[in-house]
């Protein structure tokens, strides 16, 4: 094990934090907070830091997949405890656990909140909130290998333990190539979004934490009603770039490098984007009779759909209220998730999509026993590594999610909030069903259960693999 | 710059290590995912699995905005396929491994009529490298350059040599030779020395002279540097043939040991001056029977890096005077080094030189290309060859006045072919080529030397 390297990357970690406070900072600033003050002190103490670190390179720089994971997982709960220090500092979060929790839930773009009255937040501290889902969206660890020159192909492993989905492909040979693309897309979408939301006459400020809620698929909201105070148009637009910010990255540069013939080969996105007409026409038909015009039940129906399945958690409705069929259908979504290689969680399209293949071909295998067939995934045939991996993938999630489960029902709640709750923050949504819906919040569990699940949120952003080797003895041991 | 490898065995692998850390962008193609796998976890590459001359898994690469296309797998007429349909499709540089000796005679046609920009063959590569050192037994290493004018070799200080206890700067008075000394290698360190430098016995130094002086230096400096008159080879493969072919042109004794019958009937047809002794070469009996306490020369090129090893190191205890050693796959080179071998020959470094030269080339088109490069002393520097043009800023001005960097050394100026060995008053005039040593590497203009 590295470890000079790892204290290394870590400190690097801490300074891009520091660095990504001071636009907080600046709101507080602008607003004239006090609160920006303990946003400044933060940045302060994170560039102290992590300088200190990085002062002298390492001599032996090699690292390798264990490195990888381990530097990974650390970063994100390093990240996730320096970013909470403000919240503590300045009063408005005072339980430490409360505030970890809710920054490792921003950080991971899940969205589920402790804060019972976001409104009374100084706008800073939402800023700087909603940030971190622009920043844990498409990863720091991806954002520190596109600015840092980082020698060698042992990058990769950082890449791959960070990025979402059952195998990561780079885009260009060079990681650091690959890393800088998806992050020029990232800005560019997130861009458009903010230029979409202005011209609805949305205030700057509100535009800005919509959008990085939004493409981040984080969620965070800076109204008690999320975004249901807003107009129609607004509420479209949002609906629109959630479902746009799901989609497999590698579409846009696809589109972007004009190879437009190779789209066709993207079945996951296809099969994402037929998952979500399916599930809003079913909705639209069973909420039908809750609404006047058949248009408002259309949007609604339309913006929860998109809102759970992309995994933000935004909300336009309170869901907790409607018919049985449709909540299930949002529970289903849960599990499903975004693409792979988007910015969303869940266990993603692809992996579904592998799933159903290999039953089928088991189902063959009993009808012809002497059936010889090859799995075939976005044109290409299927690696057994890939097929392992997903299988494992599915193991160790029921695993986590049955423990975390059985953890938090200490607290008494009924089954549905506690199983919401879990699908809530293990796929990096936010709101759950009944005493986590959309309108309750997370603030009722007790410290150990909100340990748990600012546990599962980290492990669920991160695909559990890097968080499960950094917790298993096996890594340490010399 | 975009480089595609197809192929990722021995060659491919040290290519795509070298070129992706010189900065290009590095996109491998072969069949065998493993392979592929393996090679994307050690690099920062891309990789393919496919057939490499499959017009869709070329375009899948990129084919379209790549600058060159290297084939280097298994097979010549697949790489020379891939070759064919990238230079259709990409229209791009294309360099193709052709190494079956049934097209040995073929090759400038070839090239020629597909339009290569670049045949390799590394079998013959190493053999006139292997056949170079045998001609000059007391040299590890030997490099060309200026068309043959100038070598650089590279030799171990005897005991009790009257090079031991020498300053740089006394050298040529004392002498009378011309010779500069490029490198030195001390206790596994290399540096590039000053005039105040004082050699010792035991170490490993680089020197460049004209091709027609090196003779009476090594006479004044007392190491014999007459050629061997005799050389036993273990192993019949492609090298051997090749390397038998050159030694016979000189007028060298062959001998070559070989395990299959087939081709000991194959050899012998072709090479009817060389004796062919079937049996297997690591018998030791084997060895004694045919004279290994006799020959001058040992070469061990079975297709076994150990086996080459262990009985390059028996020779040597026999006291053969030259013994080469072929080591294709072994990435233990401190361990190696550390053995009491004469030289060591890899093949794909071989390789990887010729085609890293013309990756450089290409990638400066406009300034002094590198006509030749070659990498030294176990790869920690560069021997470049530059033409000089109108373009480089310190050209007609005297050494001692230019500022050239620390680290690099201008050895040789070969003007109008004639071969110079500069002083400070000498200068680079247009048209001239000049050999750079430096311990940077990746230069790729005759500017970079300049501060």
């Amino acid at each position: 094990m590295n470890y000079r390297m790892i204290l290394y990357i870590l400190g690097w970690i801490l300074n891009f934090e520091g660095v990504f406070l001071l636009p907080s900072c600046a709101v507080g600033l602008i607003y004239q907070e006090k609160a920006g003050f303990s946003l400044l002190a933060v940045a302060a103490l994170c560039l102290v830091l992590g300088l200190v670190s990085v002062y002298k390179k390492p001599d032996r720089t090699q690292i390798y997949a264990r490195e990888g994971f381990v530097i990974v997982a650390l970063s994100w709960f390093v990240l996730s405890i320096f970013g909470a220090l403000p919240f503590r500092i300045s009063g408005y979060i005072p339980s430490m656990v409360d505030a970890v929790f809710e920054t490792a839930s921003g950080f991971t773009t899940t969205g589920a909140s402790i804060l019972p009255n976001v409104e009374a937040l100084p706008n800073c501290l939402l800023f700087w909130r909603s940030f971190t889902h622009w920043i844990g969206g498409m990863g720091v660890l991806v954002f520190v290998i596109a600015v840092l020159p980082l020698a060698g192909g042992s990058n990769i492993y950082l890449m791959r333990a960070e990025s979402p989905g059952p195998s990561v492909k780079k885009l260009v040979p060079k990681v650091k190539k690959t890393a800088f693309t998806l992050y020029m897309l990232y800005v560019i979408i997130t861009v458009i979004e903010t230029v979409f939301l202005l011209a609805g006459g949305m205030p700057l400020f509100d535009a800005l934490t919509t959008t990085f809620g939004t493409a981040g698929t984080g969620g965070f909201g800076i109204k008690n009603d999320s975004i249901a105070g807003y107009s129609t148009y607004i509420q479209v637009v949002v609906t629109v770039f959630m479902i746009l910010f799901g989609v497999n990255f590698n579409l846009y540069y696809l589109i972007y490098k004009k190879k437009l013939k190779e789209i066709r080969y993207c079945t996951e996105v296809f099969a994402y984007l037929g998952i979500i007409a399916v599930s809003i026409l079913l909705v639209t038909l069973n909420i039908r009779g809750m609404y006047v015009h058949a248009g408002t039940a259309l949007k609604d129906a339309a913006f929860q759909v998109g809102s759970i399945i992309t995994t933000t958690g935004f909300a336009t409705t309170d869901f907790n209220l409607w018919p049985t069929f449709s909540k299930t259908i949002l529970v289903v979504l849960m599990f499903v998730g975004a693409c792979a290689g988007s910015t969303g969680g869940g266990v993603k399209v692809s992996r579904v999509l592998i799933l159903m293949k290999t039953v089928t071909k088991e189902l063959d295998n009993i009808i012809h026993p002497n059936n010889v067939k090859k799995i075939k995934v976005e044109g290409k045939q299927l690696e057994h590594a890939v097929l392992r991996s997903t299988n494992v993938f599915i193991m160790a999630y029921l695993f986590v999610f049955v423990s975390s489960l059985l953890l938090i029902s200490l607290d008494n709640f009924d089954f549905t909030t506690n199983f919401t709750a879990v699908a809530a923050t293990l796929n990096n949504i936010g709101p759950g069903l009944a005493g986590v819906g959309p309108t309750s919040n997370f603030s009722g569990f007790s410290n150990f259960s909100k340990m748990i699940l600012t546990f599962d949120m980290i492990a669920g952003r991160l695909e559990l693999f890097p968080v499960l080797i950094l917790f298993s003895w096996r890594t340490w041991r010399k | 710059m975009k480089i595609i490898i197809v192929g990722c065995g021995k060659v491919g692998e040290t290519l795509a290590a070298v070129l992706s850390q010189e900065g290009n962008d590095i996109t491998i193609i072969d069949k065998r995912e493993t392979a592929v796998d393996n090679l994307c976890n050690q690099y920062d590459i891309m990789g393919y699995v496919g057939n490499g001359a499959s017009y869709s898994v070329q375009l899948e690469a990129d084919i379209k905005h790549t600058d060159l296309m290297i084939a280097v797998t298994g097979s010549d007429e697949l790489n020379l396929l891939c070759c064919l349909i990238s230079k259709m499709a990409g229209n791009c540089h294309t360099i193709a491994r052709v190494r079956n000796p049934e097209y040995g005679n073929e090759m400038s046609y070839i090239k020629e009529e597909l339009g290569l920009a670049m045949v390799i063959n590394q079998e013959l590569t190493a053999a006139s490298e292997i056949s170079r050192v045998l001609k000059f037994p007391s040299a590890i290493e030997i490099d060309t350059f200026a068309k043959g004018r100038a070598e650089l070799l590279r030799f171990r200080i005897p005991d009790n040599s009257i090079l031991h206890d020498m300053t740089l700067s006394d050298l040529h008075s004392k002498l009378k030779c011309n010779v500069l000394v490029c490198t030195v290698e001390r206790q596994g360190q290399a540096i590039i020395p000053k005039g105040d430098y004082t050699l010792m016995a035991g170490d490993v130094i680089s020197v460049v002279a004209a091709a027609r002086d090196e003779i009476a230096f090594f006479r004044k400096i007392g190491i014999p540097a007459n050629q061997v008159k005799s050389v036993m080879i273990v192993g019949g493969g492609d090298i051997a043939f090749y390397l038998a072919k050159i030694l016979l042109s000189v007028g060298i004794q062959v001998k070559i040991v070989e395990r299959r019958l087939e081709r000991c009937e194959e050899l012998s047809e072709l090479l009817s001056k060389a004796t062919i002794i079937r049996g297997d070469g690591s018998s030791r009996q084997l060895l004694e029977e045919e004279g290994i306490g006799q020959t001058e020369g040992f070469v061990a090129l079975t297709d076994f890096d150990e086996e080459n090893v262990f009985l390059s190191l028996y020779a040597k205890k026999r006291g053969v005077r030259k013994v080469v050693t072929k080591v294709n796959r072994l990435v233990f080179d401190e361990v190696i080094e550390n053995l009491d071998l004469d030289t060591v020959i890899y093949p794909r470094d071989l390789t990887a030189e010729y085609i890293l030269q013309y990756v450089r080339a290409m990638k400066n088109s406009i300034g002094s290309n590198v006509e030749t490069l070659h990498r030294i002393i176990d790869n920690k520097a560069e021997a470049l060859e530059f033409l000089i043009r109108d373009n480089f800023r310190g050209r007609d001005i005297p050494l001692q006045e230019l500022p050239i960097k620390p680290d690099v050394l201008v050895a040789c100026i070969n003007h109008k072919g004639q071969i110079i060995l500069p002083r400070g008053r000498d200068v680079m005039r247009q048209g001239d080529t000049v050999i750079i040593i430096t311990a940077k590497k990746g230069l790729n203009d005759i500017n970079d030397i300049l501060l």
